[in-house]
């Protein structure tokens, strides 16, 4: 095959693109949450993971029980002063690059319970990426937060975080 | 324990050394479950001694959902602390909010309307099916039956729709409030119903189908797990946890209320006294509420549904625009709200797990002085050493998954 036949057949089948996009396509349509169910959000969470919502279309129905192969902490419901070191735990412990998405009034500000006994705010032990507002939220919302991270993550390619 | 603590980590599964001998020549181990783990349903963790694969001793460690709910309520006024009902046991919210509207109601005296009352069970059956169905879906997926959860949540979120038709929203309704209910149902709401009532027990079939006689899930369930009539006696297990062991305790037959006793069913027991007893039982649970739910919508009575008291409840709102009066009244009661008289009740309702106590004290001011929930989750966890013991490890998932904790309820 001389080079100008190469270079005409190559033409037609290959895509040229840069590194980060591929790799931000990549990192976006697999995003692995760990399963990390508190409370109420969590029911939700497991709603979203059934046929009638079905994560599974985004990538992300591979709820990981180890946070060593997961991507995504989604913090589904309130975390108590007593649960709050082991999430920062199992934060630790996901591999870079990891984001985290705060499910509900409760893990995003204390929601109804403004006390003694929960964290007000996820946010304060750990970086948040998207919060989703409802007590607790429908399984659509947290759906939409997912898209809104994907899109983040498409866009943020190879550069470290800022 | 303090070498067990010390050693235990804080997330999945951790293991340290006891140093005691084990019957099979091998050391005990102490291995830590949770409070992160996935088939602990929710934040429980255990602190397990094994020897080789056995349960030798199980230990609960139970706060890591403690939420203060009963504090928070000593801040908020009366009708304000059904909103916080609804989350303590957040797969059966209705039924939470009926045990405290039951207990508030009957410190002021008054009792709701037919209509509410009617309304009231038709809620507290769809929310025992919900909590069964979760509960079914959740069970079966750790067993292995995966196909389990995709079916149970398809039911789960008919009966949701039906939640968000009459009070607007998914999970947490506060639908049922002292006085009565939050407003009365829709037509479609009505529709709904039927329709539900029509379907679900052909649905029921299909949960049988797949898991009543698979030789994996009696595998895993029959034999494992077993609470005596005595130790559930105990123990004060409630719900399915004792009729599985075959007494016949159902608070809705032997302490009615909301018109319970003009309903004909059965209630559900079963003599194996494991896991697939107790499965058996809630599978039963779920015909039956099916029968309750025909007969209410049936003789669903006609009449209003809140009790006609302008102090405790707020005007129609066409009233508002002739009335002084109901102005003032509409003003006081957002306001500061009602107040009840002084004294104290317990009222218990039968929830998907057991008995839901309510132990209100009031000093008779616009807000509670003290809210106590007997929560049927935490006192059943009290089962869980006893139904464990000498069992593998493996079964340790079938016996929690059919014990129903919801660790809100454990926590509050």
């Amino acid at each position: 095959m001389g080079i100008e036949d190469l270079a005409e057949s190559l033409g037609q089948n290959v895509l040229t693109t840069t590194l980060g996009k591929v790799i931000g396509w990549g990192r976006g349509n697999s995003v692995w949450p760990a399963q990390f169910g508190l409370a109420c959000c969590a029911i939700e969470m497991i709603a979203t993971a059934t046929a009638g919502v079905d994560i599974a279309r985004f990538g992300s129905e591979a709820m990981r029980a180890s946070p060593r192969q997961a991507d995504l902490m989604i913090v589904s419901g309130r975390v108590s002063q007593k649960m709050a070191p082991i999430l920062r735990t199992v934060y630790d412990q996901m591999p870079e690059p990891k984001w985290v998405i705060s499910m509900g009034a409760c893990a995003s500000t204390g929601g109804v319970f403004n006390n003694y006994a929960l964290l007000q705010g996820v946010d304060k032990i750990v970086p948040v990426d998207v919060y989703i507002p409802g007590c607790p939220p429908r399984p659509e919302d947290l759906l939409n937060a997912l898209m809104i991270l994907q899109e983040r993550i498409k866009a943020q390619g190879i550069l470290p975080r800022q | 324990m303090s070498s067990t603590e010390s050693m235990a980590g804080t997330e999945g599964v951790t293991i340290s050394r006891t140093g005691q001998q084990g019957a099979f020549g091998g050391e005990l181990l102490t291995v830590n479950f949770g409070p992160h783990h996935p088939s602990t349903h929710g934040v429980l963790r255990l602190i397990v001694d094994l020897d080789g694969e056995q349960i030798k001793r199980l230990k609960p460690v139970i706060g890591y959902l403690h939420t203060g709910i009963e504090k928070q309520m000593e801040a908020l006024r009366w009708q304000q602390g059904v909103v916080v009902t609804d989350r303590h046991d957040y797969l059966s919210p209705p039924i939470n909010n009926l045990a405290y509207a039951l207990a508030v109601e009957r410190l002021m005296g008054v009792e709701a309307p037919p209509r509410a009352q009617a309304l009231r069970v038709i809620m507290s059956e769809l929310t025992r099916l919900s909590s069964h169905l979760v509960w079914l879906g959740t069970s079966g997926l750790e067993l292995g039956a995966m196909s389990m959860l995709m079916y149970c949540f398809r039911e789960r979120e008919t009966i949701l729709d039906m939640n968000e038709e009459i009070s607007g929203f998914r999970m947490h309704t506060s639908y049922i409030r002292p006085g009565g209910v939050m407003a009365d149902a829709t037509p479609r709401f009505l529709d709904m119903l039927a329709s539900f009532v029509k379907e679900m027990p052909g649905h029921v079939d299909e949960y049988e189908d797949l898991l009543t006689m698979n030789p994996i899930w009696r595998a895993r369930t029959i034999g494992i797990g077993r609470l005596s009539p005595e130790d559930a006696k105990v123990l004060g297990a409630s719900g399915p946890m004792i009729r599985g062991s075959g007494i016949a305790w159902d608070l809705r037959k032997t302490m009615p209320y909301s018109g319970y006793e003009s309903y004909d069913f059965e209630v559900a027991t079963s003599d194996a006294c494991d896991c697939y007893g107790r499965y058996l039982v809630r599978i039963k649970e779920m015909r039956e509420a099916v029968k309750i739910l025909d007969q209410a919508l049936q003789r669903l009575p006609d009449g209003p549904v809140n009790v006609d008291d302008r102090k405790m409840l707020p005007p129609p709102r066409e009233e508002l625009e002739t009335s002084m009066e109901a102005v003032i009244h509409h003003f006081k009661l957002f306001t500061e709200g009602y107040s009840v008289p002084a004294g104290d009740v317990y009222v218990a309702v039968e929830s998907g797990r057991g008995e839901n106590g309510c132990y209100i004290v009031s000093d008779g001011t616009h807000k509670p002085r003290r809210v106590k929930f007997r929560s049927a989750s935490f006192v059943n966890l009290q089962a869980l050493e006893r139904m464990a013991l000498n069992h593998m490890i493996a079964d340790m998932i079938a016996i929690i998954g059919t014990a129903d904790t919801v660790l809100g309820d454990v926590d509050r």
